[in-house]
């Protein structure tokens, strides 16, 4: 697009999202599914809970969470294989409370992929254009374009169960695409590939997203699955979102201790409030002493019997051998009590000094392996360097 | 080393399969040699002439009547065939797709009912139902609906079609009732997602892959249907004889065994045929794996 306004972005900085063009592009375009007030019940049980979210047009939007949060009743609800209670469920701007599965704007992918076994390839791609005004040449030609796309040119006479996960998930693809559809749904659609097919195939859904511009909403319980590919995350709780938001910020400022816990790995340590002014509040926190935090770095209230923590991510500390020199404007002193050893990184849990000689509760910092420098053993001191502006308070 | 295991492992396997295995070859193999054996002798009088010959099938092949009792059998099979399958298959599509998992096992069990009783008693009650003074004849005289019992409804060709079709029905519900439990149901959704009503839905996907339990369902109605031997002689009267009433009235009564076994393996032969004829056009189907 604009290639000096790429320029000019800051070289992100960690709460600014990664591709500042693009977000400014996807808030401007419209709304393609609007939730509002959606509640859904299965008997007694209340799977969703008041929803509300509006998903833009050539977004690429996540619903993440355990399994059970509601994520997947959701998009089932927007494709329209379940009835809602109560709310409101617009698809480019028309209700779709009368409208079925067959007739919606939007496409899925399924779990399952849901390959038709009784169909060759070609077959399952065209099989949605039966009814397409087109002539059967170029139906056909659609069909080669379609699986050209999804890297399976010349597949299309194979039958369906001669092929392997992968390739079933992008016939799935080319047989939602082909149909182009104004919404795309995928429904944990990488689970069950293996982590090599499943990382390859995260950047060729990408990749897809950007060429085809169509809006996509992926339900996934795996948090680095959403961080890399969605351009806003929904985390979803007992039928509830808990936050909405761009991954950096999801990542880096997680508005409760549960949403921060489900993604990725936070350290949590005991504070007390000590005072609390207009700029800044001063805790105290085991381990690392008193700090004064901005407002900025305070996420909303919990609830009121929770005890207030602080919380960190294992990159926002260094740790080194004792005596060696650091530069971070704050320092502990830590015992090491395990190590593993990524390759490219090592993981440490370490318990963290404090005032009255005692130890804190063990933290998890992570270090990137760079050649030279040694790995601190188990059961040695170390001093572990940190920055206040790292730091969230959770009360 | 892994040899020495797999021989190891192959014996006992095959000393564990051969009880059986004699078994079936005794029940099975050496009655069917005797009677392909027989067909091919002379008859005798009291007694089979073990020499050489074609003479039966000849016999068996240009005989109007066995014509006409082997259109007979066809015509019968191929209407309680037709008329269970057609019926079967709504049961089982009910009993997959509606009744809820925790009540399909009662639901077989109630299915299987008329097997409590032996096949003979079944083919009996048809005759009191449809007999002269059956239960459908005298609820409608006792009603006043009609003055005089209905002639129709025993001893003719559709009766025993009733008849047979409700003997089989438990056959042809329970395959495809298995065949419509292993589809997965995220295939119906997709053929929704993509634009099909649920009406087109079932034609293009489910209808495709319940095919494998259809064609065992009829394999397993049609095979024996052809070959039955008490629905005709009692719901048919003896006036309507399938092609079994003939090979045991040749068996047994003529005393002409050559001729009894002919009539036997042709029969078998045209069964054959029909059947591989049958997978043949349903081959599509049936190379599927799911």
């Amino acid at each position: 697009m604009n290639d000096t306004i790429k320029v000019a972005a800051p070289a992100t900085p960690a709460r600014k999202p990664k591709a500042a063009t693009r977000y400014a592009e996807l808030q401007a375009s419209k709304p393609m599914i609007e939730c509002r007030e959606v509640h859904k019940y299965y008997g007694d049980y209340h799977a969703l809970r008041g929803i509300d979210l509006t998903i833009r047009e050539g977004e690429f939007f996540s619903l993440l969470g355990p399994s059970g949060c509601g994520k997947t009743t959701l998009l089932r609800t927007i494709a329209g294989f379940e009835g809602i209670n109560s709310g409101v469920v617009l698809i480019d701007d028309k209700d779709m409370a009368a409208v079925p599965a067959n007739k919606r704007p939007t496409n899925m992918v399924f779990q399952s992929y849901a390959i038709f076994p009784h169909l060759t390839v070609a077959e399952n791609v065209a099989f949605g254009l039966r009814r397409d005004p087109r002539s059967k040449a170029e139906k056909a030609a659609a069909v080669d374009e379609a699986l050209k796309m999804v890297g399976l040119a010349g597949y299309g006479k194979r039958a369906a169960h001669a092929l392997s996960g992968g390739q079933r998930q992008r016939v799935a693809l080319a047989r939602a695409l082909i149909l182009k559809p104004k919404v795309l749904l995928l429904d944990e659609p990488l689970s069950a590939l293996d982590r090599k097919m499943r990382e390859q195939m995260q950047v060729e859904l990408i990749k897809l997203q950007r060429q085809v511009g169509i809006t996509f909403v992926l339900v996934t319980h795996d948090q680095e699955e959403a961080l890399v590919m969605s351009d806003r995350i929904a985390v979803m709780f007992e039928g509830q979102i808990a936050q909405l938001d761009y991954p950096e910020a999801l990542y880096s400022r997680p508005v409760s201790r549960r949403v921060a816990d489900f993604i990725g790995v936070m350290n949590f340590l005991p504070v007390t409030i000590l005072s609390e002014d207009a700029d800044t509040i001063r805790v105290d926190v085991e381990g690392l002493g008193e700090i004064d935090l901005p407002h900025s770095q305070v996420a909303a209230k919990g609830a009121d019997d929770e005890q207030p923590m602080i919380g960190f991510r294992p990159e926002a500390m260094n740790i080194f051998p004792e005596g060696q020199p650091q530069t971070a404007p704050r320092q502990n002193g830590a015992v090491i009590d395990e190590v593993v050893y990524y390759g490219d990184m090592t993981y440490y849990d370490a318990r963290l000094d404090e005032a009255d000689g005692t130890l804190s509760a063990p933290v998890r910092i992570s270090m990137r392996n760079v050649f030279g420098r040694d790995i601190p053993d188990v059961g040695t001191r170390a001093t572990v360097g940190w920055s206040p502006s790292s730091l969230i308070l959770f009360r | 080393m892994s040899s020495t295991r797999f021989d190891a492992e192959a014996r006992q396997g095959l000393a564990m399969v051969s009880p059986p295995l004699i078994y079936a070859v005794l029940m099975l193999a050496a009655p069917l040699i005797t009677i392909l054996a027989y067909s091919f002798f002379k008859d005798g009088y009291l007694e089979v002439v073990r020499e050489f010959t074609l003479e039966n099938y000849r016999a068996v092949w240009s005989d109007p009547i066995f014509h006409k009792v082997m259109a007979r059998s066809l015509g019968v099979a191929f209407a309680v065939t037709l008329a269970t399958v057609a019926l079967a298959f709504p049961v089982a599509y009910f009993l997959s797709f509606v009744v809820p998992p925790e009540r399909k096992a009662l639901w077989i069990f109630l299915i299987t009912i008329p097997f409590w009783t032996s096949y003979l008693i079944r083919v009996f009650l048809w005759k009191v139902i449809l007999g002269h003074n059956g239960v459908i004849n005298s609820t409608l005289t006792g009603l006043g609906f009609i003055d005089e019992p209905l002639g129709f409804l025993l001893y003719n060709v559709q009766a025993m079609v009733i008849t047979l079709a409700h003997a089989y029905a438990p056959f042809a519900i329970l395959p495809i009732y298995v065949a419509l439990e292993k589809i997965d149901r995220s295939l119906l959704e997709a053929g929704r997602d993509l634009g099909e009503s649920r009406l087109m839905t079932f034609w293009r996907v489910t209808l495709p892959l319940a095919m494998p339990g259809v064609v065992a369902a009829t394999l397993i109605v049609f095979i024996p249907t052809i070959g039955d031997y008490v629905t005709p002689e009692l719901i048919g009267g003896g006036k309507m004889p399938m092609v079994a009433n003939m090979v045991q009235a040749n068996m047994l009564a003529l005393d002409n065994k050559p001729m009894g076994s002919a009539l036997a393996v042709t029969a078998m032969l045209i069964v054959a045929v029909v059947s591989v004829i049958f997978l043949f056009l349903n081959r599509r189907f049936l190379r599927v794996k799911q």
